[in-house]
């Protein structure tokens, strides 16, 4: 209640504030952004977002490529400090060592921003981080398989991630527990497909063999995009069509499972949104030019895209993100 | 040239382990052995098990070479994202299809040659200086895919992944000519034995008249030749170059094949078909372990536990007390002196 109440009053003054806040903008404020690396298309995308987002609120981004390591992203944001830049946005690589350098931050008064992951340092060194929530990417999957087969029997295969890694914890978490709940939905079989594509394929094929040649399958249910992409491809080696007697849902909406949707091959796919500056930017804006503090947390939109949502069109918008 | 033994051949603890292996398979899933025909080619776990273990089966035979020169190639598995990178590059830039996979093998060739100086004549242990390329092989990949998966529609290229010939997939025949091009260059020639000889003791083979330097630059350019391969086979599996993960620790997969083959680590006495053999091992395992339904943090735990036993069955002590044991059967190797 109490924080329902907080983020109403948040949301009400960045409503009220908003007019006002962007006369003054973010222009011309310098700001840092220490980016891991380029380990995914998606991450290529979130790097490529960030800068037309900054180019159109007129930041002069100070952009550096930690190339997946912690030292580069501590010795980035020291550079950024002794710039005396205006905010720093960080998409931290691990999670811990970060108390020192987010102190020095603190006590040059630049408010730092967390991206897409967090960080186990004490609330008070950021200022706040975007993520988005991994158990709602797959509640929302779950609900459209859900909301999809009715009250048939359907018995699903899952693709995991990485085994161990957060997403593929929190959304195996989500789908199964949205799932759980239809007892006529059954999750039959499920293993690691690493996140990559060749591995998804793999997994599928194991499955298909497994579940008298695929014909008691209803629907799969991937991780990520590339897993689902590589799955597509099983179920038509299987000699069945993806997206009419397999059902295949994933998470990302990555450009490839757009053309796979215009293909009729894919049936949904929840959006991981590379945007994550946006709300960044504005959190930024408020704090610089009115000291309004963000919440502690902001949850970017867990966006389900089917093939109704013009998937061509998607398709063109992402192709050029660097997916 | 001696004749094959083939009771003996197939009485080696590898060909008993990928039987046992098969057979728990089959008690986990009892279809695992059903194959039927479908779309023009033969289909069933069996031949997920060859098509998926092509790949490294071919990288371990590039591999065994190498490592009977006493050397080691890390490199592979960067060197197959590189080669996938360039063909899809290539196809999707409209390159013909046979261009592109030129390209890719020439391009294997050269990592390999590579490889091959900085052993040989900069005279750098063979697995510091694979390992440059093992680290920066899939930079280089990832700049010529631009950090994004690179997909193409080509109908070669995908033919190669997942085609079929005589209704058995693309990547199990190539991996089969290979083997046996391979075997028969090694045994029907005298290569087998320089190599044999460089690895056992490289001065010594240089002092008999062996140009090792030569032959050290040829296993390294042909290990970088099956990479290629590969790395062909799965970017045409895939319909797509993924910098970032195709052949990812696949290097040591192929190493690990090597052994489990019967090659040693400190060169010497090698075997090609046991290495694809030892490929076939460990493609039985991931695929039994896929149907079998166990949850996939046991994936790591079960694969090791199968590999233990395998090294430990295949060990001087045991095979020494087997022998010991079955006095009736004819002994193979030196027997143990009396103390």
């Amino acid at each position: 209640m109490n924080i329902i109440k907080k983020f109403a009053l948040v949301a009400g003054m960045g409503a009220l504030l908003s007019s006002a806040a962007y006369a003054d903008g973010l222009q011309g404020k310098v700001i840092g952004f220490s980016q891991i690396g380029s380990e995914s298309g998606w991450r290529a995308a979130e790097t490529s977002v960030t800068k037309a987002e900054a180019a159109e609120l007129g930041i002069d981004l100070k952009f550096a490529d930690a190339q997946q390591k912690q030292e580069n992203q501590i010795k980035a944001i020291r550079g950024f400090i002794a710039q005396g830049v205006d905010a720093i946005l960080i998409a931290p690589v691990v999670a811990t060592g970060w108390d020192e350098v987010l102190t020095e931050a603190k006590e040059a008064n630049i408010p730092v921003v967390l991206l897409d992951r967090g960080v186990d340092a004490p609330e008070d060194l950021y200022l706040t981080s975007v993520a988005s929530d991994q158990v709602k990417e797959g509640a929302v999957a779950g609900q459209w398989l859900i909301s999809t087969v009715g009250d048939k029997p359907c018995k699903v295969v899952e693709i995991e991630g990485t085994v161990g890694s957060s997403p593929a914890i929190n959304r195996k978490k989500g789908f199964d527990e949205a799932v759980a709940a239809v007892p006529t939905i059954t999750i039959v079989r499920s293993q690691t497909g690493e996140f990559t594509r060749s591995k998804g394929k793999e997994v599928m094929e194991g499955f298909i063999k497994a579940e008298n040649g695929g014909k008691d399958i209803c629907a799969v249910y991937a991780h990520n995009d590339d897993m689902a992409v590589g799955a597509i491809q099983a179920i038509k080696d299987a000699g069945l069509k993806p997206g009419t007697d397999i059902l295949v849902v994933s998470i990302d909406s990555v450009p490839d499972i757009f053309s796979a949707m215009v293909a009729g091959e894919a049936n949904a796919s929840v959006e991981l949104t590379p945007n994550m500056a946006g709300p960044a930017f504005a959190a930024l804006d408020a704090y610089l030019n009115n000291g309004t503090i963000p919440p502690k947390f902001i949850i970017t939109e867990s966006k389900l895209y089917t093939p109704a949502d013009d998937p061509q069109g998607e398709y063109d918008r992402r192709k050029g993100l660097g997916y | 040239m001696k004749r094959l033994n083939w009771k003996g051949a197939l009485l080696r603890p590898q060909f008993a382990a990928l039987a046992a292996v098969l057979f728990i398979n089959w008690l986990l899933f009892p279809g695992f052995f059903d194959i039927t025909w479908q779309d023009g080619r033969l289909f069933g776990s069996v031949i997920d098990v060859l098509n998926r273990g092509a790949p490294v089966a071919i990288l371990a035979i590039g591999m065994t070479a190498v490592i009977a020169t006493k050397g080691v190639d890390l490199s592979v598995g960067a060197v197959m994202a590189i080669a996938g990178a360039v063909a899809a590059v290539m196809v999707t830039s409209g390159s013909p299809a046979i261009v592109a996979v030129a390209a890719a093998l020439a391009v294997g060739l050269l990592c390999g040659l590579w490889n091959g100086v900085l052993v040989t004549y900069l005279e750098i242990q063979p697995i510091i200086a694979t390992l440059v390329l093992m680290v920066a092989g899939r930079g280089l990949a990832q700049l010529v895919t631009e950090g994004s998966i690179v997909t193409f529609s080509d109908p070669v290229l995908i033919f190669i992944g997942t085609g079929a010939f005589l209704g058995m997939p693309m990547p199990v025949v190539i991996a089969v000519c290979l083997m046996l091009l391979a075997t028969l260059a090694v045994r029907r020639t005298a290569l087998g034995l320089l190599i044999e000889a460089v690895g056992v003791n490289r001065s010594a083979a240089r002092f008999a008249g062996i140009s090792s330097g030569v032959l050290l630059l040829v296993v390294y350019t042909f290990c970088g030749f099956c990479a290629a391969t590969a790395g062909l086979i799965v970017a045409g599996d895939i319909r797509g170059a993924d910098a970032n993960n195709a052949g990812l620790w696949l290097e040591l997969d192929a190493i690990l094949a090597v052994v489990i083959g019967g090659t040693s680590l400190l060169g010497g006495r090698f075997s090609i078909p046991m290495s694809v053999v030892g490929a076939l091992i460990i493609q039985a395992m991931n695929t039994g372990i896929l149907i079998s339904g166990f949850s996939p943090e046991f994936n790591l735990v079960v694969k090791s536990g199968v590999i233990i036993l395998i090294l430990v069955l295949q060990s001087p002590l045991v095979s020494q007390w087997v022998s010991a044991r079955t006095t009736a059967l004819p002994v193979r190797g030196p027997k143990r002196k009396p103390l």
